[in-house]
């Protein structure tokens, strides 16, 4: 017991760490371990928004004691709403910094760890360092990012490397949340389609027959911005170039006899604003809490796999089982490793790859993040890389460098890693 | 199934193997990107597609040379550029020339369907090409960006045919003087 525990503190969860349940997992074992585990496990939360503002507040009430959290944004003044670890005196400091402080300072014990910047400004040292990663977040592009690295992280040789993922979303009155096991179950990116995607028109509905205030509006922000600002990129956050799209958009309404065009709707179609409710936010982040309390002990049986929750037309809740997609680019992606001497060419390399049981590669195309290294197609790119089968292997790629495969004769592609000898 | 406790209680052995130097990740619409552009072995002999900078699949040019139908013997190019959000978005399409085109305006913006309302990530950029390779094959009246254009389409062809002849060969339709876009 630390010295901020007063008797009792953790009574109702230790029921059910002490003694054997009907639905423990394989390995449960009641006792002292999983508690200490429960304290001392590094859990990171992705996002201090809404859905981040919620799970802070949850986990640290569920025995969660080193938490970090991982956030880019500043308060704005209309967070104040539902993001309740943030009072006015705090708008313009980071989420991440003032959500960690406040957590802290009323729970005592627990430890949060923030970071005041991107996802991407942090590798996978970084998150290799935690047992359980959730994501609390609103872009479909951060979390694409996120479920790649983690996923990416796992390699089958070596289990430590398996970092759980649980995922929650709020759209208005409906969320989901779901458990994701790297390359065991479905992850982010083979249920793509099933996201939904912001509302578009059709470009000659906007161009010729407007009827709605936001054709107005897409049409100011799609045909006449890129005409006048040819190389400018509209900053939803900046108020002169929503006030540009405004007039330009209420112009458009008068030649169409369409009303009803406002800044805050401007703002709302360029940016793509859903409606955010602090309870459906907190149903969410409830849900991925229990399920990192689950993971993290064993104690029950944790969320398999995809909970969705519609409160908009009366209340309905479901919960299924995503598949796996073989054919996914991040999950469905073969490792292989190579040892290689370095002096070696490409050429060589490719025969090496072609000479390789585990895949029948027939025509491989080879990229590292950065760079083609060789592609089979279109002509123009085989010719534009046919050069670089001549050159060395180290003048190519640097030691351990990642490099993608994808081969029109297999549905999924390859990382490759090289090590030089 | 899945114990993160006795995973951990192995201890950490890969922290100390130090390889510290943050290594670039392909992102999962590089992947996804070469999947599709790796895969165009075969395209038929009236696209092609060019690549300013070869390490860069993001931005491409594709060249349509239509070898029937009212646009045969122009060559059409346009612009490709793919976000890092792709396949969940479409990639955003322009065609570079001024040309006479009841689906294409006249700064090049491009009425498909699949590249905005039916989108969906299970296509690709190889369903783009076909898609606008479609619309010079069979140039659709009914969705028109260019409204007076699809008028004469639907209420005379061979006007319209020889409109399209015309403005081709950098003629006038009018008034609006179009872009040479005959093949030399
Ligand atoms: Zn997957």
């Amino acid at each position: 017991m630390s010295h901020h525990d007063w008797p009792d503190r953790w009574k109702d969860l230790y029921t059910y760490l002490e003694r054997p349940g009907p639905f423990e997992n394989d390995g449960f074992e009641p006792g002292d371990a999983v508690k200490d585990f429960l304290h001392s496990c590094k859990i990171l939360v992705i996002g201090a928004g809404g859905l981040g503002c919620e799970l802070l507040k949850d986990l640290a009430l569920s025995g969660f004691r080193d938490i970090h959290v991982i956030d880019m944004d500043t308060i704005d003044v209309s967070n104040l709403n539902r993001q309740f670890l943030f009072r006015h005196k705090d708008v313009g400091k980071p989420k991440a910094i003032v959500a960690a402080e406040f957590v802290m300072n009323r729970v005592p014990g627990v430890t949060v760890t923030p970071y005041f910047g991107k996802i991407q400004d942090k590798d996978e040292e970084y998150y290799k360092q935690f047992s359980i990663i959730i994501c609390g977040l609103d872009s479909v592009e951060a979390r694409r990012w996120a479920n790649a690295t983690i996923v990416g992280m796992f390699d089958e040789g070596d289990p430590e490397t398996l970092k759980p993922i649980i995922d929650g979303g709020t759209e208005g009155f409906k969320g989901q949340s779901r458990v994701i096991l790297p390359r065991i179950s479905a992850c982010y990116e083979c249920s793509l389609d099933m996201q939904t995607k912001p509302t578009t028109f059709p470009m000659c509905t906007i161009a010729n027959t407007p009827r709605l205030p936001e054709h107005c509006i897409e049409w100011a922000s799609s045909v006449a911005w890129p005409k006048a600002f040819p190389d400018k990129k509209i900053d939803g956050d900046d108020p002169d170039h929503i006030k540009w799209l405004l007039n330009t958009a209420l112009d458009r309404g008068r030649e169409f006899n369409i009303t009803g065009i406002t800044y805050t709707l401007t703002q709302g179609v360029v940016k793509n604003i859903i409606p955010a409710i602090a309870s459906t936010n907190a149903i969410v982040a409830a849900s991925c809490a229990n399920e990192a309390f689950k993971i993290a002990t064993n104690c029950t049986t944790y969320m398999c796999n995809y909970m969705m929750y519609v409160g908009d037309d009366s209340v309905y809740t479901y919960t299924f089982e995503l598949q796996r997609k073989d054919e996914c680019p991040v999950c469905g992606s073969a490792q292989i490793k190579l040892r290689i001497d370095p002096e070696k060419t490409l050429s060589e390399l490719l025969d090496m790859l072609l000479d390789t049981q585990e895949v029948q590669l027939k025509a491989p195309s080879l990229r590292t993040a950065a760079k083609s290294l060789f592609m089979q197609a279109p002509p123009m790119l085989l010719e534009m890389t046919r050069p670089n089968l001549d050159r060395k292997i180290r003048d190519l790629v640097a030691p351990g460098e990642e490099i993608t495969i994808t081969d029109a004769n297999i549905p999924i592609s390859l990382q490759l890693t090289l090590e030089f000898i | 199934m899945l114990n993160i406790m006795s995973l951990k209680n192995k201890k950490a052995s890969a922290a100390a193997a130090g390889e510290s130097a943050k290594k670039s990740k392909t992102t999962p619409a590089a992947l996804r990107l070469q999947k599709d552009i790796s895969d165009l072995k075969d395209l038929p002999s009236t696209m092609k597609l060019s690549f300013p900078n070869p390490d860069d699949l993001f931005n491409f040019t594709l060249t349509i040379t239509p070898d029937e139908g009212f646009y045969k013997g122009g060559v059409f190019v346009f612009t490709f550029k793919v976000n890092p959000n792709y396949p969940h978005d479409a990639p955003k399409v322009l065609c570079t020339q001024k040309i006479y085109h009841p689906n294409i305006d006249l700064e090049g913006n491009v009425c498909l369907n699949i590249l905005r309302e039916d989108w969906k990530p299970v296509l690709n950029i190889n369903s783009v090409m076909v898609g606008l390779q479609y619309l010079f094959l069979e140039p659709n009246a009914e969705d028109p960006l260019n409204k007076v254009a699809a008028e004469v389409l639907r209420s005379n062809r061979k006007q319209f045919e020889q409109n399209v002849n015309r403005t081709l060969r950098g003629g006038a339709v009018d008034g609006i003087t179009f872009d040479n876009v005959i093949k030399n």
